[in-house]
């Protein structure tokens, strides 16, 4: 055991916590907006993978990095938009909406994929985001390499949950936000459109479920790879949960799974052979299931959430 | 001028036009796809449909492909008429084949094979889907998210099973070792693959309907969906029921992993579901939950898997077309299903 924890507090290990933690930050602060107005989107795991695709594409394609992350967060807002119109504009249910979102999304980026690219024996890749080390704070002993000398999207990543916290707690757009998820008919009647509102909450959040995308297949795997989401976006929605709906305690739900999948891969790796890897890999999953188990008996949901709003009905 | 009104019923006829309508707007909506890869619509359509429904051998290979998810839309029709969020066929099918496969593996007469392996694919499945019963129950876990990661933590034991001890130790290919030849469901047309779990499907349709329609535990399971404080209010014990039929529900996504190792793969590999699971959802929804209605929806979703393979290899267009089309077909199917709750009226523009 004394391997395992002299590996913990390495700088490796640091930075493999932030890089995991990169993206799934982006997809919990996503699906928080989302859901903070009202709206679960089961579209994320989907959306994640569209995203992934369309910003390996245009990188590939054009050659630029940057116009890559622009594709992926177009894409993910567009299917954003695809789900709010389902869901808000006509009301459907948003659980059934959310795997049709994901069915579509994910059969969408495999088909165009195969289409653009082919089959080809080693799939194509590109020369993906370096990392960009920030003077002065990346000579800081272990915290300077493990966290300031990372890539831009990490520290777009990091930038984003205080962001999301001001949004959300400090703007009057964040106020409507959480009173169309709270308390729609309260809502409509102070003059806040529940529609616009909850529209632009779950574009926003499509966005940065793009963004999500954006760092797997551009920054972690510089490849497009089928299996290239595995599940990231369901955690997400868990984090959402354990981090009771509040973009620092999400944000901080992130690291501390983070904090597991690194520790397993670390376990993986260090040669505790006897048992099988998959049984590691499984740990983040059963740590999400645990974790969602002694929360939620506390947490609370935005009222409104899974509750279409019609004007005319009371 | 055109207005919206709420309506109060629906005519019967709407179980059959409402999925066709969807259907027919997915095929209309995905030719698209078909036109950008460069290929003819109508010849690619039709490539699809002899290709899966167009003669008798074709016929019987999309009834093979239909019968796990005939299954999995049982399953998640059960389900969804409680509103519990059971998003984990895909797990607990996965549980259901490897439970199978363990029993059929031990020589013993082959009836009492198949039927053992029946009661341990089911009761794996049912053991999967209590997971995310229990916990919603107990500890108020949101279902859907449980169900879902749970179908990975499945997906990685099964991999442990399959690199590890049931490793094929000649070939050194991770696949579990066959089930005994006793064991394997007959074959009930010479020279096809339609087995004996093919006719169970569709048994267990008109089965699990009679179930939903005329028993106790049918009406609770459907009360708890509609109306939970009614069922309270009436003495029904909802989280029994919730239980009850998670049960139900995992045991039948089980029987479809049975089918597959016994009638199919004769063993367990990595991909031996290529996501039915998912597509049990698209199929109950198509069927409106209703049993009786997962049997052609299960053989439409079947017949566009196998028909995009060969449409594929005529065209060059990407088999990856059929998941484009089950992700329509479900998003398509919901907005009809608004015609159920309104209907567009003409009004005199009244000043």
């Amino acid at each position: 055991m004394s391997v395992v924890f002299e590996q913990i507090f390495q700088v490796g290990f640091l930075a493999a916590i932030i890089r995991i933690a990169t993206p799934l930050a982006f997809a919990t602060l996503g699906e928080m907006f989302s859901e903070r107005a009202g709206v679960l989107n089961l579209g994320i795991e989907g959306i994640m993978l569209l995203s992934a695709m369309t910003g390996f594409t245009a990188t590939s394609l054009s050659g630029s990095l940057w116009l890559g992350v622009l594709a992926a967060v177009l894409t993910g807002a567009l299917m954003g938009g695809v789900h709010a119109l389902f869901t808000v504009a006509l009301g459907l249910s948003q659980h059934v909406c959310g795997i049709g979102v994901t069915l579509f999304s994910s059969g969408l980026a495999y088909f165009l994929y195969r289409l653009i690219f082919g089959q080809q024996s080693v799939p194509p890749s590109i020369k993906g985001f370096e990392t960009l080390p920030i003077p002065v704070l990346s000579d800081i002993p272990v915290l300077g390499p493990a966290v300031f000398n990372q890539f831009s999207l990490v520290y777009m990543a990091i930038l984003a949950v205080p962001l999301a916290a001001f949004v959300l707690y400090r703007t009057p757009w964040g106020l409507s936000v959480r009173m169309v998820g709270e308390n729609p008919r309260a809502a409509d009647s102070a003059g806040v459109s529940v529609i616009a509102t909850r529209f632009q909450a779950v574009i926003l959040g499509g966005a940065l479920m793009g963004l999500a995308g954006a760092f797997l297949s551009m920054v972690q795997f510089n490849a497009f790879t089928f299996g290239l989401v595995s599940g990231r976006g369901w955690v997400a929605i868990a984090l959402v949960v354990f981090g009771r709906w509040d973009p620092w305690r999400s944000a901080g739900a992130a690291l501390l799974f983070a904090f597991v999948d690194a520790l397993q891969l670390r376990m993986q790796a260090s040669g505790l052979g006897h048992i099988p890897y998959e049984a590691f890999l499984m740990l983040p999953f059963i740590f999400t299931i645990v974790a969602m188990a002694v929360m939620s008996r506390n947490a609370v949901a935005p009222s409104a959430l899974l509750k279409p709003f019609r004007r005319e009905e009371r | 001028m055109f207005r919206l009104e709420a309506r109060t019923s629906t005519p019967a006829w709407f179980n059959l036009a409402l999925p066709l309508l969807a259907i027919g707007t997915t095929l209309v909506l995905c030719s698209g796809l078909i036109a950008l890869a460069g290929a003819g619509v109508i010849e690619a359509y039709g490539v699809m449909f002899s290709a899966s429904l167009g003669d008798s051998y074709a016929i019987t290979e999309t009834l093979v492909r239909a019968t796990p998810m005939i299954f999995t839309g049982l399953a998640v029709a059960v389900a969804f008429r409680a509103k519990f969020w059971n998003i984990g066929a895909e797990g607990q099918l996965l549980a259901g084949a490897v439970a199978s496969c363990a029993v059929g593996a031990i020589p013993m007469p082959g009836p009492l094979a198949m039927l053992l392996m029946a009661v341990a694919g089911a009761a794996a499945g049912a053991a999967v889907a209590l997971v995310p019963a229990t916990l919603r129950v107990k500890f108020r876990v949101d279902d859907v998210v449980s169900s879902l990661l749970l179908n990975s933590v499945i997906f990685y034991a099964l991999m442990a099973l399959i690199e590890g001890p049931w490793k094929d130790s000649f070939s050194g290919y991770p696949i579990s070792p066959p089930i005994e030849d006793s064991a394997n469901f007959p074959v009930l047309l010479e020279g096809t693959r339609l087995h004996l779990g093919v006719v169970a499907a569709f048994l267990a349709s008109p089965l699990i309907w009679f179930l939903i329609v005329r028993t106790t535990l049918g009406f609770r399971i459907r009360v708890i969906g509609e109306n939970p404080e009614a069922a309270r209010y009436g003495g029904i014990h909802v989280e029994r029921v919730l239980i009850s039929t998670a049960l139900l529900s995992g045991a039948l996504a089980g029987l479809a992993g049975v089918g597959e190792v016994g009638g199919v793969h004769f063993q367990v590999m990595s991909d031996i579901s290529p996501g039915y699971g998912y597509s049990g959802i698209v199929v109950a929804m198509l069927a409106r939950l209703n049993p009786l209605g997962v049997v052609p929806a299960a053989i439409f979703l079947a017949a566009v898997m196998t028909g995009a393979e060969a449409m594929s290899r005529a065209t060059g267009v990407p088999a990856f077309l059929s998941d484009v089309i089950q992700g329509t077909a479900l998003l398509a199917m919901l907005v009809a299903l608004l015609f159920t709750a309104y209907r567009i009226r003409r009004v005199g523009t009244a000043k």
